[in-house]
């Protein structure tokens, strides 16, 4: 019978996009209904064959494991082109004639970038946590994944959501907000989805057979639940026609300003921080093989984080139209926040305690450990840029975009890569990797990446700041900004190549992974039965 | 009457900051409680369980496991 009704829900689907795209009022929404006709009438087919077939009878004494090695697969491949547009930005700005006439309102810098930042984090972080939260929740609540397919749905669900996503950013389909770039059909969809996720979640956590929910669920699970909720309100907007992509907001001025960073700031508070942090209370104890440090502090540590995190949003707009009270209140949250953030760091460190010597030997434990290292350095540099007085210096300017990426490559890329080596044998029952010499070299390019790039935007980011303030004795500004821009070349050259080294250590990653896969040596201890699924 | 924003702001800052403070306090005392350390211990274990397979289904429920063993 569902069968049927899934039938009935496609075909539906296939006739309106199509309709829709008769009607198209721009390109990007003509483009975007053609794909979402094509993929329901491939998935029709799909559905119209496995109809009336026997069913194939799930193994429920089995985790569910084919939709973490595609949210695997998909990290990897995901993250190897974030890296790669964001490398190709990195020059256009050092090199402005690579933005090429004949790619004009395509491929220049003004497109590209909402698809760098939205690749490397809805794309490569997004299916990282998806990956994650599936193998975490299962493992830790003793239970498979509740729901059957519902798990595969939220898979290839927010795949299509990328897919959608990074086709609009080219081809102009932009709301404008950042981090919320998608149009109003889009951010539908991915509400259907990520409602999936949460009910195939809290579904698994309500069949666990453990007493207790580990306190890396608990972080997984307020990531789901704020993601929701943020992206809700801040895609609060009224299309202008049901034949296109432009939508309104319903928020204006100052209100739209506020909601947006409200978003932005738990977005990375809340996604990149919360869930990630999920990860690591999981996959640093495991790959350390010892309980985490203080479980009372891992309590404390949540707790603290998600009172303080949701109102640190404000010290985005400061000296703007925001009133003098949100924005203090923004900074004051923000400068508090760093403690809990310091106890979860000295937390996930002192997880080795006794356990040191692994560092030497282990290029994976290395690998988390850094990243935890850089969560501690980018929670102490976010705290301090918040302050309004450091603020007026360094809001504007590359400082800005240094810190977001020791927090991006080193916090979660770091944590992502180490999940990954982590998961790649587990998966696939493989005795190890197929190289540590491998590891060893992506994590040193990644790290000396990460340095160049910090480094780098810190120099021009100060140089920048204090060369806008600079007035002579008169009073008159003495910098036009074109020659901040001059003066940001070599700077801009040596991030380039930062991110060049971060870009060919995720391709090492990559080949790494797919030979574990192809030649790695089988696990001797291997379940017997080879999941099929 | 006053205007919506004058009420719901008097209200968030002096009610609803009190109420926020200590369910986060009370929060912070309970996970510190006395007793609580036997219970963080096991659940701190959990990832060194069940890591290749789920726990078969005619094992008894371990979710009920601590409170028998309180009683």
């Amino acid at each position: 019978m569902l069968d049927y009704v899934k039938l009935l829900i496609l075909g539906v689907v296939v006739v309106c996009a199509a309709i829709a795209a008769n009607y198209a009022r721009d390109v990007a929404y003509l483009i975007h209904m053609i794909i979402i006709m094509l993929t329901a009438a491939g998935v029709f087919i799909w559905q119209l064959r496995r109809t009336g077939e026997p069913a194939v009878p799930v193994p429920t004494h089995e985790y569910m494991d084919g939709p973490i090695r595609a949210a695997a697969i998909a990290t990897a491949f995901w993250g190897v082109v974030g890296f790669l547009v964001g490398v190709v930005i990195a020059f256009q700005l050092a090199f402005p004639v690579l933005n090429f006439d004949w790619a004009q309102g395509y491929l220049n810098f003004g497109r590209l970038r909402p698809l760098h930042t939205s690749a490397v984090i809805f794309a490569f972080g997004g299916n990282a946590l998806l990956a994650g939260s599936f193998y975490i929740v299962q493992r830790t609540s003793a239970a498979r994944m509740w729901g059957g397919g519902l798990t595969w749905f939220v898979f290839w669900g927010y795949q299509f959501f990328i897919v959608l996503a990074a086709t609009g950013y080219v081809l102009g389909s932009t709301s404008g907000h950042e981090y919320a770039e998608p149009e109003w059909y889009v951010d539908l969809w991915l509400t259907v989805v990520w409602v999936a996720f949460l009910l195939v979640f809290l579904g698994t956590l309500l069949k666990r057979k453990e007493p207790h929910i580990y306190v890396a669920n608990w972080f997984l699970l307020s990531f789901i639940v704020t993601v929701a909720m943020l992206h809700v309100v801040n895609n609060l907007q009224i299309p202008v026609s049901i034949f296109g992509s432009e939508s309104v907001l319903v928020f204006g001025g100052v209100q739209a300003a506020m909601t947006q960073w409200w978003y932005g700031h738990n977005a990375v508070g809340f996604f990149l921080t919360a869930g990630f942090l999920g990860l690591m209370y999981y996959f640093i104890p495991k790959q350390a093989e010892r309980p985490v440090y203080s479980y009372k502090l891992s309590i404390i540590h949540f707790w603290a984080l998600i009172f303080l995190y949701i109102w640190a949003g404000p010290h985005h707009l400061h000296y703007t139209a925001l009133p003098d009270w949100a924005s203090t209140l923004g900074m004051v949250f923000s400068v508090v926040l760093w403690m809990p953030s310091w106890g979860g760091m000295i937390n996930g460190l002192m997880t080795l305690s006794g356990a040191w010597d692994k560092l030497r030997t282990d290029p994976i434990l290395r690998m988390m450990v850094t990243s935890v290292a850089f969560y501690g350095m980018s929670t102490f540099e976010g705290p301090m840029m918040s302050i309004r007085a450091v603020n007026s210096l360094s809001h504007y300017t590359d400082w800005t975009i240094g810190h977001v990426h020791s927090g991006a490559l080193g916090w979660n890329g770091m944590i992502t890569f180490g999940m990954l080596y982590y998961l790649f044998p587990k998966l696939w029952n493989r005795e190890r990797l197929y190289s540590l010499r491998l590891v060893s070299w992506h994590y040193w390019l990644a790290t000396i990446g990460i340095v160049l790039y910090a480094a780098s935007m810190w120099v021009t980011g100060i140089m920048e700041g204090l060369m806008w303030r600079e007035v002579d004795a008169q009073g008159f500004l003495v910098n036009s900004f074109a020659d901040t821009v001059e003066a940001k070349f070599p700077m801009y050259v040596v991030r380039g190549v930062g991110g060049l080294m971060f870009l060919t250590g995720a391709l090492i990653m990559a080949y790494n992974l797919w030979m574990t896969v192809r030649k790695g040596p089988a696990r001797a201890d291997a379940p017997a039965t080879v999941p099929a699924e | 009457m006053e205007d919506t924003y004058t009420i719901l702001q008097v209200i968030a800052r002096s009610w609803g900051a009190m109420f926020m403070l200590l369910v986060f306090l009370s929060v912070i005392l309970f996970t510190l409680r006395p007793g609580s350390r036997k219970i963080h211990r096991d659940t701190a274990n959990i990832p060194f369980r069940y890591d290749d397979k789920p726990a078969p289904a005619e094992a008894p429920d371990m979710t009920r496991q601590f409170k028998e063993a309180r009683q």
